[in-house]
């Protein structure tokens, strides 16, 4: 087979076993890296920094990023393609199955219960992206007390646009755009 | 056509200014979904992102395919779909061919510490308005807590998680019908 057909058959791999988000992905990235060598795992840590800094789901940009090294713009294309294949098949499946059963009891039983559940799960993800903006954790090592550890710049920019956000309800693009201004402007 | 091309706008919209994967993306989700279009309500949306827990794929195009077939079956699920993940093609391939050490440069990281506490932000506003939506009972408190602890302090998968909630979920209502007599469906 040729490394182009391999490379769309992995990713569409990895979209069908990865489960849960985008992260769920590094794994097999990772063993990609290690079975055929198509790039290192020095230059899987650059492309997840990359991603990170970017907007758009992780494995998106992973994807789009590997297949472009390797085959340029159309290999991002197909294997960014590669990847959301399955779960764009996986999901119009069960989005039918849905509204056949959005009046049964078990479906709406079974709702009933992750609707709270998912509440959880994501407080859980938001308090990991409020340690990485609000808190200086290299820091905790060294210094004794907890402000030492609290990014007080962020802080203060934190109360500030929920404030504005309040206020005035503007677009979150409005509040990303603040963000990202003030960030500059002020290194953070 | 009007509702395919509102479909792949929006959701580019969405993939545009969404830092850090699925879950950063759902004040966005709420804003233009729910507010703004009316495509789904806040229930349906949290059961798209429970689902998204359990099915392949990234959760972000998972709801993204799972709101476009709603309004317009696969065709709208595909593009909901390439809408959600144009923009970072877009700006990873440019990246990918220009710029060899981006995460590097001073300025992106600067801007992404700022972007950084504009998600904190979202995501409290986001979260406030899911709790009062999606909590409504003391079966409900109970299993919020539980979700949230085990994800929080263990390393139990998700997925596992997701199918007990569903599973003490169906036995609730089972529960609550028989004891009611009555069943209100």
């Amino acid at each position: 087979m040729s490394d182009f057909l391999l490379l769309l058959l992995e990713f569409f791999k990895t979209g069908l076993f990865a489960v849960g988000g985008g992260l769920a992905t590094i794994p097999f990235l990772t063993e990609i890296s290690r079975k055929y060598g198509w790039y290192s795992i020095a230059d899987l840590t650059t492309m997840i920094a990359v991603s990170e800094s970017t907007p758009g789901p992780v494995g998106v940009n992973m994807s789009t990023y590997v297949g472009n090294q390797l085959y340029g713009f159309f290999g991002g294309i197909a294997a960014t393609l590669a990847l959301v294949c399955p779960s764009v098949i996986v999901v119009c499946i069960i989005a039918r199955a849905l509204q056949s059963f959005r009046n049964s009891p078990v479906v709406n039983g079974i709702f009933e219960g992750l609707r709270p559940a998912v509440v959880g799960f994501i407080i859980t993800a938001a308090i990991g992206i409020y340690k990485i903006a609000l808190l200086d954790l290299d820091a905790f090592a060294g210094i004794q007390s907890i402000a030492g550890v609290i990014r007080w710049k962020a802080a203060a920019l934190f109360a500030v646009l929920l404030y504005i956000y309040r206020k005035k309800n503007p677009h979150p693009i409005v509040i990303i755009c603040i963000a990202a201004a003030v960030g500059i402007l002020l290194s953070f | 056509m009007k509702v395919l091309w509102d479909l792949y706008i929006s959701w580019f919209k969405m993939g545009l200014f969404t830092f850090g994967g699925g879950y950063a993306m759902l004040p966005m989700i709420q804003k233009e979904v729910i507010d703004r279009h009316h495509w789904a309500t806040e229930d349906e949306i949290m059961d798209y992102y429970a689902i998204g827990q359990v099915t392949p794929g990234i959760i972000s195009v998972n709801t993204a395919t799972f709101v476009g077939y709603k309004l317009k079956g696969i065709i709208g699920g595909i593009v909901a779909t390439l809408g959600v993940i144009s923009p970072s093609f877009i700006i990873i391939s440019l990246i990918a061919s220009l710029i060899s050490n981006f995460a590097d440069i001073p300025m992106v990281q600067h801007a992404l510490r700022g972007i950084q506490v504009a998600v904190c932000v979202l995501m409290f506003s986001a979260i406030e308005k899911l709790y009062k939506k999606g909590v409504r009972n003391t079966a409900g408190i109970i299993i919020f807590a539980a979700a949230l602890i085990l994800s929080y302090f263990t390393d139990i998968s998700t997925m596992i998680l997701v199918i007990f909630a569903g599973a003490a979920g169906y036995a609730v209502t089972c529960f609550r019908s028989r004891k009611g007599g009555v069943d209100h469906e």
